[in-house]
């Protein structure tokens, strides 16, 4: 049992064979969430704050987006966009349809999460800083922002977290990362080594992310 | 827009391909039912075993939620889905997926758990023990029901997304909605099956969407 387990699940010639394979993986999956993270916190925060402008006509597509975004799993919206763009003439590259539509989930939550954080600023700091002879956009700016931003933090990391973890959606469309190189040499060496190297390149990426977002909750904690 | 509206909204590709649609809708539904229970009870599990104040056990907890939190779930499923059949375990797709499924979201629905049972003053408990109550009876009467009362916006949010993960079942064909619309797409080469199904996620989940917004308001305006 031991053994069997040994040769099917960490099996060192396997592993060191396929060790490059999963090493470029782990380049593409980093500069994919990379970009998704700035993308995503990026659109959303300029989206709450067109928000908070208070223009009908820009709030309503603002909230209608991130209904549709918050509701739709990530996988369909990549599917379609990989799938079904080329039907009416877009074409993009696997990385792209998984950059853009993991981008507009973040987007869409980090809007709701900012838009929170700015409601949660008391009107009574509106007052104060338009008397003072702040424009609209300055007091948005400089006084609720800064403040929103960081009672934003916490549920922000988290989920940009389960958003970027899920670039390995990506190989569900041909994006050589590190599940999907690791499904191929699984295939090729008709072994299991490349998907624990996988699940540990991940946990080598995320086991931080995961911890620092621990650390985020407890020092931005909200004290009343 | 003839394009659009040729392969996005074709009524007669619709038409034809309805009954698929509704399979993988109930497959999906039936996915639901199983997943979400279990993974409630998973992490009601992992949660009251990290408030038993053993200081090992709470650490073991902590390192499998993190390690679930940590790793994408569609890693996990092809693990499970294809690890298990090299150790002698044959496991069909849809115990692969509750399977995997378990292990991620009780690892999410135990740390909210666990958040609401920290909420509650010690003293309560105490109380309850004094009074002749066993530790389960405790738990059971006292703590969990206002714990799980506390932390109702965040398991309903994590819900969302478990139904929104059930999609991943489909890379290991599991006939579920998204799977069910892609054999549509490729028999009528045609999307509109994709568009109809993303337009059924969207019914299922934007009402979802719409509480947790609202309830959010109101707790935003209470403080």
């Amino acid at each position: 049992m031991l053994a069997r387990l040994q040769e099917n699940f960490f099996n060192l010639d396997v592993a060191w064979r396929y060790l490059p394979s999963i090493g470029e993986g782990m380049i593409v999956t980093i500069h994919l969430a990379v970009l998704i993270v700035f993308t995503g916190l990026g659109l959303g925060l300029l989206l709450a704050f067109l928000r908070a402008l208070q223009w009908r006509v820009l709030s309503w597509p603002i909230v209608i987006f991130a209904d549709i975004f918050r509701a739709l799993p990530p996988l369909v919206v990549l599917i379609i966009f990989y799938f079904a763009g080329p039907f009416v003439g877009i074409r993009m590259s696997g990385f792209v349809a998984t950059w853009l539509s993991l981008s507009l989930a973040l987007a869409a939550f980090a809007e709701e999460i900012f838009w929170a954080g700015i409601l949660s600023v008391g009107r009574g700091q509106w007052e104060a800083a338009r008397s003072t002879g702040l424009r609209y956009g300055q007091t948005l700016g400089y006084v609720v922002l800064p403040q929103a931003v960081r009672l934003a933090i916490p549920p922000l990391t988290n989920r940009t977290i389960a958003v970027t973890k899920m670039t390995a959606l990506a190989s569900v469309v041909a994006v050589e990362e590190i599940l999907a190189n690791a499904a191929t040499a699984q295939a090729y060496s008709a072994n299991t080594t490349p998907l624990t190297m996988a699940a540990i390149a991940y946990l080598v990426i995320f086991v931080p992310l995961v911890a620092f977002s621990r650390w985020i909750e407890h020092r931005f904690a909200w004290k009343h | 827009m003839d394009l659009i509206v040729e392969n996005f909204f074709n009524l007669k590709v619709l038409a034809e391909t309805a009954p698929y649609l509704v399979r993988g809708f109930l497959v999906m539904i039936e996915l639901c039912l199983i997943v979400i229970p279990v993974g409630l009870i998973g992490g009601t599990i992992v949660a009251v075993l990290g408030s038993y104040g053993i200081p090992w056990l709470r650490w073991l907890l902590v390192v499998y939620v993190d390690l679930f939190r940590s790793l994408p779930p569609l890693v996990l499923l092809v693990f499970v889905y294809q690890g298990l059949p090299m150790m002698g375990v044959d496991i069909p797709a849809l115990g692969a997926v509750v399977l995997s499924f378990l292990l991620n979201t009780s690892a999410y629905y135990g740390e909210i758990i666990r958040a609401g049972i920290e909420s509650i003053p010690r003293g309560q408990q105490e109380a309850a023990r004094s009074t002749g109550m066993t530790r389960i009876q405790t738990l059971a009467y006292i703590v969990l029901p206002q714990a799980i009362r506390n932390v109702v916006p965040d398991l309903i949010s994590n819900t969302l997304e478990v139904i929104k993960l059930t999609s991943i079942a489909s890379v290991v064909a599991l006939p579920e909605l998204l799977r069910m619309a892609r054999l549509a797409q490729g028999s009528t080469y045609n999307p509109t099956p994709l568009i109809a199904a993303a337009a059924i996620y969207l019914a299922v989940c934007w009402p979802i969407v719409r509480f947790l917004s609202r309830f959010e308001r109101r707790m935003t305006a209470k403080a």
